[in-house]
């Protein structure tokens, strides 16, 4: 079993609203040192291994995990000892 | 004309775009499930606005992948008339039937009220019955409507005369204030505005009834024999 951490992140210069509010508040709080803030999402993939699991990962991504006109992903692969 | 509505677990623009058709347009339709849809038997396919599957993941994300899009995608490469308001267009986008992608408004607030468009091109099957340039009229009702589209996207929609309605008063941050786009071909319309919110003068605004009619043209001219 392999457990597959995916990032998402929006795409540089795709403008993000929900990071600017999040950075204004941030601000709010006294933290006058952010600058930016972009808001992605963070999702746990729970897979049986195969031999092209990286292929299949990126192809899941591609196809609906994130959306390749406005975002970005990554990931990372873990054992996942039982 | 025998029009399809697909309903998708969470539209709620159905009934509405079913009333626009049998009662505004007064033309066959069906509301079909979109698990035991057929659209074969179908002149024009309608996707309604809602939350198909609560905005899980994206807007349309999750309907995209539902077999029926197979369906969709068959009556489109056949040039039938393929209509998503709202929920709809966001669905058309994800699965790649129109180019781009939808993102929060700019100032991320669920928007609700009438918007005044430009009707930028009437050489469509969704637009002839419009005057070039004419304004009309038509509820808006989104959180994630504010179109977005590479340069190079944005200047092929320009080139090929995609772009079919704009906002004269850009609500929510549109790329190129964008409110409505065809494919290539010209026979899949996606749309934010809803058109079927605004099919009777009674309740105060008829600007959307002639989209429907338009497509009821076109399909007329295209299938009736003439003696």
């Amino acid at each position: 079993m392999r457990k597959v951490k995916v990032y998402i992140t929006l795409k540089e210069g795709v403008l993000d609203p929900q990071g600017k509010a999040v950075k204004n508040s941030l601000n709010t709080l006294d933290y006058a040192n952010v600058n930016e803030v972009r808001v992605g999402k963070y999702m746990e993939v729970m897979m049986e291994d195969t031999e092209e699991l990286e292929a299949q990962v990126e192809e899941m991504c591609e196809k609906l995990l994130a959306n390749p006109v406005i975002e970005d992903y990554s990931y990372q692969i873990e054992e996942v000892i039982a | 004309m025998k029009f399809a509505v697909v309903v998708f677990p969470g539209s709620n623009c159905d009934r509405d775009m079913y009333h626009a058709i049998k009662d505004g347009l007064k033309e066959e339709v069906d509301l079909v499930w979109y698990q035991d849809a057929d659209l074969t038997e179908y002149d024009a396919v309608l996707l309604p606005g809602g939350f198909s599957y609560g905005d899980y993941l994206r807007s349309g994300a999750i309907a995209s992948t539902s077999n029926i899009v197979q369906q969709i995608k068959e009556a489109a490469a056949d040039k039938k008339p393929v209509l998503g308001v709202c929920n709809g267009f966001q669905v058309l986008l994800e699965s790649g039937l129109l180019p781009g992608a939808m993102l929060p408004n700019r100032d991320l607030k669920f928007m609700c009220h009438h918007e005044e468009l430009r009707v930028e091109n009437v050489e469509t099957m969704f637009s002839s019955e419009y005057q070039k340039g004419g304004l009309i009229q038509l509820p808006i009702a989104h959180g994630e409507g504010n179109y977005y589209c590479d340069e190079a996207v944005f200047q092929q929609l320009k080139d090929n005369e995609q772009i079919v309605f704009t906002y004269t008063n850009n609500p929510n941050g549109s790329t190129g204030d964008i409110a409505g786009i065809v494919n290539e071909s010209g026979n899949v319309l996606g749309m934010m505005p809803h058109p079927e919110r605004a099919v009777e003068s009674l309740l105060g605004n008829a600007d959307g009834l002639r989209l429907f009619q338009s497509i009821l043209m076109y399909w007329r001219n295209n299938h009736v024999i003439h003696a």
